[in-house]
């Protein structure tokens, strides 16, 4: 006898709804047979039979609606058999844990750990979030709930209804809507003209669109994630980057250049880079990299608008994740400001991208005990705000840096540089670094941990920094 | 060089060759569909993207090697895996994470690799693996050791300029290099015709005079063929040749794509008109080489086979911590 247990089609799907049977009660059903559909909020699925044998009994009624993944949803008699999870299996812990990855294709909600906790009020009055501090929101806006992924959507939607010299390329853009449904309608509201689908051709793509906007086009391309744009890294900087100034300023490129950046889940070595050090290193680039979603939109938006090529690194683990944003007409962020998400006396600590949610997280552990932590988000990396770094260490003194890729020559190692140099004496501790430790990312879950910075990290080097 | 058509190629197997076949290709499949039952279950994470359709490429291309020829590919690669011969156990507890897998657990599906069975990975950037295999086919010409180096891609990776780069140095070189493009019609989402000018593939080598020929990727007995003739060639130093393999994946692009960009009935034909074992099946018992028994007994012998693998891969322990820092560089 064998149970067959309803799949998950993702690590991050913990149930999802029995929309049809394929087989009743007495059917001999074949390995590789379709037994059932499956259907989660993202897509549907057909639930292949591994075993061999007769279904002896349906567990779950066509209809079922939110089965929990790996309960029994049908038995089987016959000779095949399915494994149980084993008791050290990691699988169920895993998903409970939060520790999903997305696949190309399906979202995926965010390791929990990223999402920050509501504000907690500092007794002392010596720190706390700034639920939105940018000056740039109107008395009385409006503020709407939007994941990441329909801000950045939303803005390339704006600005190719304000331009027509804007144009997204990429592969799966157009009638995949996207790998990661980041361009999802655009296909259907702007053509085929404007929303182009590629061959896999990072490299010619990357370069035709550096031409194209030589010619006065503004094309967004899209890399499917930026690991692939190491195929065009050379049309980036020597063409993109490097032409106004050859050209003795007649050559303009503006073009956007965006993808998900950085480690998701479980990929492994060669689908897991933060290019973000990489891409600031580098003069004649803008590198922008948001968190959350209004930034994501305020500052997509104005990349496009920018005269110069942007190097615009998302999070496919922030992806999923919901923010309020303002609701006004035309909402821009201006590049080249950091923000900062949390006011603090006792030490600054910087970090972009998916580290923001994990600083603002260190945060709320480190004010329970005491220490009420300023966190800059740098939103910009290139040019990098210097001035708020500053400003925020010269009332602290102290400065822990987070950034999820390596640590040498990395984001953090400038600007401890930067402090070191300009906020010397101001100093009561050595700026601290918080990054991936130097080796590839591991697939196994219990490496892959080990390697990536983490709430706990963050703490940890905050307590070295503040001595406690 | 003429067009190989399959169907004519298959009495030319011997009983024992085809029994090797629907063994091997069995193999596959079942280790594929237990490794889609163990995502599902939450066992193996990240990418996985299965070989379901396409098992008589690999094996009927593995059947015209020697010992020692090597052979590369993608990160569609389970199945190039067992075909050269790596075990069912070690596959799967990589799948896993784990430290009985051949990465140790720090590769995962996509990078996998075995020295002693010249398994040369398992690579997870598109198009990459190509420059890669006619290097290792440069070594074979530099040491004259006699090796062939096969070297995989698929349909969407043929649109890298890494290549035709490629291309033209294994021709100016002869380098002994098969080229061998698994044309299964889809990169992803992109059916071929949507991505290439030219769809079919094995004339993209005619600009660097790299003779092509297509192969019905379905019929094990015409992909070893067609391997044979472009193995010897190479072997005997006159240069690449390209074989496109007409095939079809059954299942999505990964584990969690629910293909959308085909029809189910263009699936449920290829199911049902041209699955590759069923193929190797019927030539077998319409010339009484097995009965139905026989095969069924091979067929529980598999089970076991990936049964054990599951349950290796699932009580195979983590990687120790300590390597997280070892691998990275060798102690010189
Ligand atoms: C350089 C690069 N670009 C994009 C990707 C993302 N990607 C992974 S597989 C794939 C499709 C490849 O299709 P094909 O070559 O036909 O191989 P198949 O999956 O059909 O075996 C894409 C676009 C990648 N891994 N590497
Ligand atoms: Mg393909």
């Amino acid at each position: 006898m064998t149970q067959i247990l309803m799949p998950a089609l993702s690590p991050t799907m913990e149930e999802g709804n029995l929309t049809k049977w394929l087989v009743k009660v007495g059917d001999t059903i074949e390995p590789g047979q379709v037994i059932a559909e499956i259907e989660t909020d993202k897509a549907t699925m057909e639930v292949e039979a591994v075993d061999e044998g007769t279904v002896t009994e349906l567990l779950v009624a066509e209809g079922a609606q939110g089965v929990k993944v790996n309960t029994p949803i049908a038995v089987l008699s016959g000779e095949g058999e399915q494994p149980s999870p084993l008791p050290r299996g990691e699988g169920a812990a895993q998903r409970a844990a939060g520790e999903g990855r997305s696949d190309v294709r399906m979202t995926e909600s965010a390791r929990p750990a990223d999402r920050p906790s509501p504000p907690t009020p500092s007794p002392q009055g010596r720190g706390g979030l700034i639920p939105q501090s940018d000056p740039e929101i109107p008395a009385n806006t409006q503020m709407i709930k939007v994941t990441v992924r329909d801000a950045l959507r939303d803005a390339m939607a704006e600005e190719m209804r304000r331009d027509d010299r804007v144009f997204v390329m990429g592969e799966e853009v157009a009638e995949y809507q996207g790998a990661y449904k980041v361009t999802r309608e655009l296909l259907q509201e702007f053509g085929a003209q404007r929303v182009v689908d590629t061959p896999i051709t990072e490299h010619g793509f990357a370069g035709l669109g550096v031409g194209a906007a030589m010619a006065g086009l503004k094309p967004i391309v899209e890399f499917m994630t930026w690991n692939f744009a190491m195929q065009a890294i050379d049309q980036i900087i020597n063409s993109a980057a490097k032409t106004l100034y050859m050209s003795g300023g007649q050559i303009k490129s503006s073009i956007v250049f965006r993808g998900p950046n950085g480690a998701a889940s479980r990929v492994a070595a060669q689908h897991s880079q933060d290019y973000s050090s990489w891409y600031s290193h580098v003069p004649g680039l803008i590198v922008v990299a948001p968190y959350d979603a209004a930034d994501a939109k305020g500052l997509l938006k104005a990349a496009i608008r920018n005269p110069n090529p942007v190097v615009f690194l998302e999070h496919e683990m922030l992806y999923g994740q919901e923010f309020e944003i303002p609701d006004v007409k035309d909402w821009i962020v201006p590049i080249g400001k950091a923000k900062v998400r949390r006011q603090g006396v006792d030490v600054t600590i910087t970090a972009h991208s998916r580290m923001v949610g994990l600083a603002l997280k260190a945060a709320d552990e480190l004010s329970k005990q005491g220490i009420e932590a300023e966190i800059i988000d740098l939103r910009t990396l290139r040019p990098l705000d210097t001035d708020t770094i500053l400003e925020s260490v010269r009332k602290t003194n102290r400065i822990v840096t987070v950034e999820e890729g390596w640590g040498q020559s990395g984001v953090g190692a400038e600007i401890c540089a930067r402090v070191t140099a300009e906020a010397f004496d101001y100093l009561d501790a050595p700026p601290t670094r918080v990054h991936q430790v130097d080796a590839p990312l591991a697939y196994a879950a219990n490496l892959e941990a080990l390697a990536l910075p983490s709430v706990e990290k963050i703490v940890d080097a905050v307590k070295a920094v503040t001595y406690r | 060089m003429a067009k190989g058509n399959g169907k004519q190629h298959s009495a030319e197997a011997s009983k024992d060759e085809l029994l090797q076949y629907y063994r091997d290709m069995l193999l596959i499949r079942r280790f594929e569909e237990r490794a889609g039952q163990l995502y599902g279950m939450g066992l193996i994470g990240g990418f996985c993207h299965l070989y379901i359709g396409q098992e008589a490429v690999v094996v009927g291309m593995q059947a015209a090697l020697k010992d020692g020829d090597q052979v590369i590919t993608a990160y569609r690669d389970h199945g190039h895996m067992l075909a050269a011969g790596m075990t069912a156990n070690g596959v799967m507890a990589e799948l896993t994470g784990r430290s009985g897998g051949y990465s140790r657990g720090k590769g995962g599906s996509m990078h996998m690799f075995s020295i002693e069975k010249a398994f040369y990975g398992g690579h997870g950037i598109v198009g990459a693996q190509v420059s890669l295999g006619t290097g290792l086919a440069f070594a074979n010409k530099y040491r004259k050791d006699g090796k062939v180096c096969l070297t995989y891609f698929g349909d969407g990776a043929a649109n890298q300029g890494q290549v035709y780069e490629s291309f033209n140095m294994a021709a100016l070189w002869k380098l002994p290099v098969v080229y061998i493009v698994e044309n299964n019609q889809y990169a992803m989402g992109t059916a071929i015709q949507r991505s290439s000018s030219e769809t079919h593939l094995h004339k993209r080598g005619i600009s660097f005079n790299i003779p092509g020929e297509e192969v019905d990727g379905m019929d094990v007995v015409a992909v070893r063929e067609a391997g044979r003739r472009a193995v010897e060639r190479a072997r005997a130093g006159e240069g690449p040749m390209l074989l496109e393999m007409k095939t079809y994946r059954y299942r999505g692009h990964s584990m969690s794509d629910p293909a959308k960009y085909r029809t189910k009935e263009e699936v449920d034909d290829m199911k049902a008109k041209h699955d590759p074992i069923e193929h190797v099946k019927k030539l077998i018992t319409d010339a009484g080489h097995a009965t139905e028994d026989d095969l069924k007994a091979i067929d529980r012998e598999i089970r076991a086979i990936v049964s054990e693998s599951a349950t290796f891969a699932q009580e195979s322990p983590d990687p120790d911590p300590s390597e997280l820092m070892t691998d990275i560089y060798i102690e010189a």
